[in-house]
């Protein structure tokens, strides 16, 4: 197939389908309804099957379902849609269903707004929902990586039986970019879904249950130290990350999705002027990846996060450092997209006055007033 | 030799964990024996809810899912659609489908969804001890009504089976009760008209079965049995309200 043309929530769709998605179940929300609209119009095409839910809630549930009957299904949302299918993706993950959920990021608390944000990243990786449980969380920063890691994704959540959530924002849910979407079989060496509850017929002698309840305490544990392994493979296995210009670099920044974008427009302002600075991009988001920012060089004595939220992934990075580099900071929140000038001239900044001081925090409100 | 009396095929030989002279046995044995009789056990998926009934996961002798509280509709159409050839029946109590999952229940029954619903209706929620069901009836005492269901502060009860009654999408409803062996005959004949409708492809079916919960009522099990034809026959009547099979729709 040669490249088309498309609209980032279009294009994961498109890419869900040829990855064999044949089951989407989902609730219209701003920014992301082009993909249930998607959905709607190209999964019948393939004899699949797109139920417009009566809620959020009911479309989780609809794809626990399904994914319990063996199905590879998709759902989507935005972020208070999102909050809404957490108990969902809770037992989900507690039952141990494979599922790829969307979330087209927008700015929060609450009703927010509908403008791009990335004020989800804690509800994607810390688990939305009640219990010890992680989701691999995969966060594309263009329309084409949004159809490699949707394709990616399905292969991962029925490798590890478990949710994988696409967080992208409002931004790349909107752009359209030029895109290749190839049909992409699943890969050859997953297991086969003997667990799925298919009817006895299908597995004689053997009756199928999909349950998350563990009413004996020593099996409720025994089955999160079951999770908690598959968590631990991911950790060592699954972690995607951009180093970008990083071998040289002073001073490195730290941003995924759009922002990652952004960044690298800085970046290649600073670079314009000798300045030497790079960017780790985490492209999954769980697992984080720790090593890119532990094995920096002692010479890159500042890091600078920049996100679209008031600073969550930050808090991961800081874990990360260990304390052993300042840690800075640029946030804005829905809609208020992070601006290249903005952002070089907080790292000009932090060079000439914090290599010993403190970590800069740029207020939101300093930003406008600087341009 | 001839047997009088033998388990059914449709239950497993786990021992349950229900209260004597709570009537879930009774229902639970009258949809295996359906099952049993329509020969669909080795197609059929349950899907078993939030309350009392959540471990007959253990109990039905077929696939079964477990849902989150309310969602089991939502989940048995995820099934459903993935698998339109297998039987998929939930089998949900009055918090779960009447308070919780009202949602779930209204628009799987609007959709058509070609399930068949086990509405188990006992007035209370047993599993949690006895707080205040949607289906309490009114000067009711339960452990959050403690002086009665007063309806000014607490609203009146709902009739499940005659609001959905009203959607078109509602192939066959009908109210039946587990009192007595009359009415426990016509749940089985109801029950098993709900999953024939399945079978037959005409979509949504719902049974309600009025049930006894002697624990939490705070009386005797035979008691039970008289206080449920007492009080919640006369505010929930039985009978069928759809069935393809009529003509004639309310």
């Amino acid at each position: 197939m040669s490249r088309v043309l498309m609209k980032g929530n279009e294009a994961i769709g498109a890419a869900a389908i040829a990855a064999g998605c044949r089951f989407f179940f989902g609730y219209p929300i701003t920014p992301q309804s082009e993909l249930p609209e998607y959905m709607s119009a190209h999964l019948p095409e393939v004899g699949g099957v797109f139920v417009q839910s009566e809620s959020e809630i009911a479309a989780i549930n609809m794809c626990y379902g399904a994914s319990g009957a063996g199905a590879r299904v998709m759902t989507g949302s935005s972020s208070p849609g999102i909050a809404l299918k957490q108990e969902g993706i809770s037992y989900m993950a507690g039952a141990e269903l494979p599922c790829v959920i969307v979330n087209i990021v927008r700015g929060g608390p609450g009703l927010g707004g509908i403008q791009p944000a990335q004020s989800d990243y804690n509800q994607a990786t810390r688990g939305g929902g009640d219990g010890d449980y992680k989701l691999l969380v995969y966060a594309p920063s263009t329309v084409q990586e949004m159809v490699d890691l949707t394709q990616l994704a399905f292969d991962k959540a029925d490798q590890y039986r478990n949710p994988v959530m696409i967080v992208g924002d409002g931004m790349l849910g909107q752009i359209m970019e030029p895109v290749e979407i190839t049909p992409r079989a699943a890969a050859s060496d997953l297991p086969e879904k003997t667990w799925a509850t298919t009817g006895v017929r299908n597995h004689p002698g053997r009756r199928n249950v999909i349950n998350s309840l563990f009413l004996k305490p020593e099996m409720l544990e025994d089955h999160i130290l079951g999770l908690f392994a598959k968590y631990e493979a991911m950790r060592a296995d699954e972690v995607l990350v951009e180093e970008y210009q990083v071998e040289d670099a002073d001073i490195v920044l730290v941003a995924y999705g759009t922002t990652a974008r952004i960044v690298k427009s800085a970046i290649g302002m600073l670079r314009a002027e000798g300045v030497k600075v790079g960017l780790i991009r985490p492209i999954t988001l769980y697992p984080f990846p720790e090593a890119s920012i532990a094995r920096l060089p002692e010479r890159v004595k500042n890091l600078l996060v920049v996100e679209m939220s008031m600073g969550q992934m930050i808090d991961d990075v800081k874990i990360a450092n260990e304390g052993h580099r300042l840690v800075h900071f640029i946030g804005r929140t829905g809609g208020m997209i992070p601006i290249p000038k903005v952002i070089a001239d907080t790292v000009k900044h932090i060079l000439a006055e914090h290599h010993a001081g403190d970590a800069a925090h740029v207020a939101v409100g300093v930003q406008m007033e600087d341009l | 030799m001839t047997s009088a009396f033998t388990r059914t095929l449709g239950l497993t030989t786990v021992e349950t964990h229900y209260c004597p002279g709570c009537t879930h046995g009774i229902i639970h044995r009258l949809v295996g024996e359906v099952l049993e009789e329509l020969g669909v056990l080795d197609r059929t998926i349950g899907v078993v809810p939030v309350g009392c009934s959540t471990l007959a996961y253990d109990y039905f002798n077929c696939d079964v899912q477990q849902a989150s509280h309310g969602r089991a509709p939502a989940v048995a159409t995820g099934i459903k659609r993935v698998l339109p050839d297998s039987v998929v029946f939930t089998y949900q109590g009055d918090g779960d489908l009447a308070s919780i999952g009202t949602g779930e229940i209204v628009h799987a029954a609007h959709r058509g969804e070609n399930i068949t619903v086990i509405f188990v209706n006992n007035a209370i929620y047993g599993m949690t001890g006895g707080q205040m069901a949607p289906t309490t009836l009114v000067g009711q005492k339960t452990t959050t009504s403690p002086l009665g269901r007063d309806p000014h502060t607490a609203g009146y009860p709902i009739r499940i089976a005659e609001m959905l009654a009203q959607i078109p999408g509602a192939s066959f409803i009908e109210r039946v009760s587990s009192d007595s062996p009359p009415h426990i005959k016509a749940a089985r004949r109801a029950i098993k008209r709900g999953f024939e409708t399945q079978l037959a492809g005409e979509g949504f079916s719902l049974i309600e079965v009025l049930s006894t919960c002697p624990t939490n009522w705070g009386i005797e099990p035979v008691a039970a049995l008289g206080w449920l034809k007492d009080n919640m026959i006369p505010y929930y009547p039985l009978g069928n309200l759809r069935d393809p099979r009529k003509a004639v729709r309310p």
